[in-house]
């Protein structure tokens, strides 16, 4: 049972990241982005590609940093995860979704999202190849916390934990005492007024798709060390993080961060009453709930 | 000779069973503007229930009904229904992003469900043993394969003429006044949210009437049958075709399901041996960058929707 919350939480944290980037996307642009858990992918494959390309240049950033399975090369090659993966979503938005918004045809972009996900999911698959990969090879034992009931905990997951928790106390400073913070917000209640108010919209979107790939970027490299990379790590996260964004209400940053934990640690509790083949179904049944109890979720507002 | 008209017969067979859920996603997205990601999870209710209905009886699993053919097609087509009825009824009167994505949520659950749930669908091994309408007196030889397209054909005219007539109707004009402005036909007395869950549970019966008779045709469905891309493959095809327009989607369906097949065939034959895991993904960019081109080059497909008015002065 504390097993299971625990492991509950430590998802949770990965959700949450991704969900707070997707709920910003949705609340601004008002579309349901289904490529945004490719950005994880994205964020992770990269990750890879620095990692190895730093071990080479210097190998003694290959030292692991005790207790973690972490290097030095990871951690800057997450810095430059970050960079790329931001990158490709404001290029997404240029390409593609910005054309698609200024025809308007605003629906029309849920179904360019559902093709660029599939490009961009396949494309990593053509690269990198089907098979997993792992940041590192080496095998990192687990802490025994207690021995009666057995609780086991890996020093990276309470890394990953912590970096999170302080990412999102980052984003709630930046959101509640910085004047760009009230910005994003009044553009994301009511975008012609807040243009009325000299808000540079176009500027506020990039801003947005940046803010969005650098939470994607980490909670896809935090899930490539807690479990493994593979090309469809899009297609399993996706549905999860818009369980947490409608759990959360979408639009709602809180929402989502808190979304984010319900959604991960309810799958992992979930297993004590489901056979494991189910779990993928999770998420499906708490939208459901949510729907039925809270149609907003748990912090969203009506909006048509 | 037989061989290349046996496959035509089969070629055309597979995209008509298609066609009829384009069909049915135009009356969803072309002309309500209601946004279906779980395609799948209505074509494979309705095959799944036909099956079960109609097939023989299984070990520790449901169904063996045995039922008549045609009422165990109406059973899967009413499997859809309530499925689409219970989607609907939760997400519909909440804002678009809702129902995008409950319907992904059903498609990956249905998956899910048929998968490990053995005692319901026969899980990864899917339903078996399917007896074919007339097969005893017909045989499965080429006569039974012309007669069955013969009556997709029909089943797809009937659907088109159904879906001209509906969309021609007044109830067709409140799904396009829905869809253009709610506001106002919300002020003109019209319930978005009814008429929406019934151009919805429409569309949805629709498709399990495909799935319905892509389950005959095989006389076999498993998991691998619902699997996303068949969503993808649906939605390229009414894209392509052009979203509104009844005689697009049937164009789209045909022209799609050619290019699917070609493409499949071309990179099994000429792609080389260490390429072969890795035709799947060239087929999936090459379905992202039809749907994504399309969007954004032809937004309005091969044939657009004309629009019609329907009463002048």
């Amino acid at each position: 049972m504390i097993q299971h919350l625990l492991d509950g939480i430590l998802v949770g944290a990965i959700l949450s990241l991704g969900a707070t980037g997707l709920t910003m996307v949705m609340h601004m642009l008002r579309f349901a982005n289904f490529s945004h858990a490719e950005l994880l992918s994205i964020g992770a494959y990269s990750a890879l590609v620095f990692d190895q390309l730093f071990k080479n240049l210097l190998p003694v950033m290959a030292t692991q940093i005790v207790p973690l399975s972490m290097t030095c090369a990871l951690v800057l090659a997450m810095v430059a995860a970050i960079g790329i993966t931001g990158a490709s979503a404001v290029l997404f938005d240029k390409l593609i979704f910005r054309r698609v918004r200024e025809k308007g045809e605003e629906l029309s972009m849920v179904f360019a999202s559902f093709g660029l996900a599939l490009i961009i999911r396949n494309a990593i698959g053509l690269i990198f190849g089907l098979q997993t990969k792992l940041y590192s090879q080496d095998i990192v034992f687990a802490t025994v916390l207690s021995r009666d009931p057995l609780i086991l905990v890996k020093p990276d997951q309470l890394a990953t934990l912590a970096i999170t928790l302080m990412i999102i106390l980052i984003l709630h400073l930046i959101l509640s005492r910085t004047t760009f913070g009230y910005a994003l917000r009044a553009v994301a209640e009511n975008p012609s007024l807040a243009q009325v108010n000299g808000i540079n919209l176009q500027r506020m979107i990039i801003i947005v798709w940046v803010l969005g790939g650098t939470l994607a970027a980490l909670a896809g490299v935090f899930y490539g060390l807690n479990n493994q990379i593979n090309p469809v790590i899009g297609r399993d996260l996706v549905l999860p993080i818009f369980a947490a964004t409608i759990v959360g209400g979408i639009g709602s940053i809180y929402g989502a961060l808190l979304g984010g934990f319900v959604v991960g640690i309810a799958a992992n509790l979930a297993v004590m009453i489901l056979p494991s083949g189910y779990s993928p179904s999770v998420p499906f049944l708490l939208i459901l709930l949510v729907l039925l109890m809270r149609p907003n979720g748990l912090f969203g507002e009506e909006r048509a | 000779m037989i061989g290349v008209i046996s496959y035509l017969v089969f070629f055309t067979t597979v995209a008509s069973i298609l066609a009829i859920a384009v069909l049915g996603l135009n009356l969803q997205w072309g002309n309500t503007g209601l946004f279906n990601g779980g395609v799948v999870a209505f074509f494979g209710a309705g095959a799944y229930g036909t099956l079960i209905l109609g097939g023989p009886p299984q070990d520790g699993q449901l169904g063996g009904y045995g039922l008549i053919y045609p009422l165990a097609l109406l059973g899967g087509m009413a499997t859809a229904a309530l499925m689409a009825w219970v989607v609907g009824i939760l997400t519909l009167r909440l804002r678009h992003d809702y129902l995008a994505i409950s319907t992904f949520g059903v498609a990956v659950a249905f998956e899910n469900l048929m998968r490990n749930a053995q005692w319901l669908g026969g899980g990864a091994q899917g339903i078996r043993g399917f007896e074919r309408p007339l097969r005893s007196a017909l045989g499965d030889g080429f006569a039974y394969n012309i007669l069955f397209l013969l009556c997709v054909l029909i089943l797809l005219i009937l659907t088109y003429l159904f879906l001209q007539t509906l969309v021609a109707s007044p109830f067709g004009r409140q799904l396009r006044a829905i869809r253009e402005d709610e506001t106002a036909a919300r002020s003109l007395g019209k319930s978005p949210a009814h008429i929406r869950l019934a151009a919805f549970v429409t569309g949805s019966v629709i498709m399990g009437l495909a799935g319905g008779l892509y389950a005959t045709f095989y006389a076999f469905v498993s998991p691998q049958d619902v699997l996303p891309t068949l969503t993808f493959q649906i939605w390229a095809m009414l894209i392509v075709g052009g979203a509104g327009n009844n005689r697009g989607a049937v164009l789209g369906a045909f022209l799609i399901w050619a290019a699917w097949t070609a493409s499949g065939w071309a990179l099994s034959r000429f792609a080389p041996v260490e390429a072969q895991l890795y035709t799947g993904s060239f087929q999936y960019i090459l379905i992202g960058l039809v749907i994504v081109g399309m969007l954004l080059w032809r937004p309005q497909g091969l044939l657009p929707e004309r629009l019609v008015v329907s009463q002048s002065g």
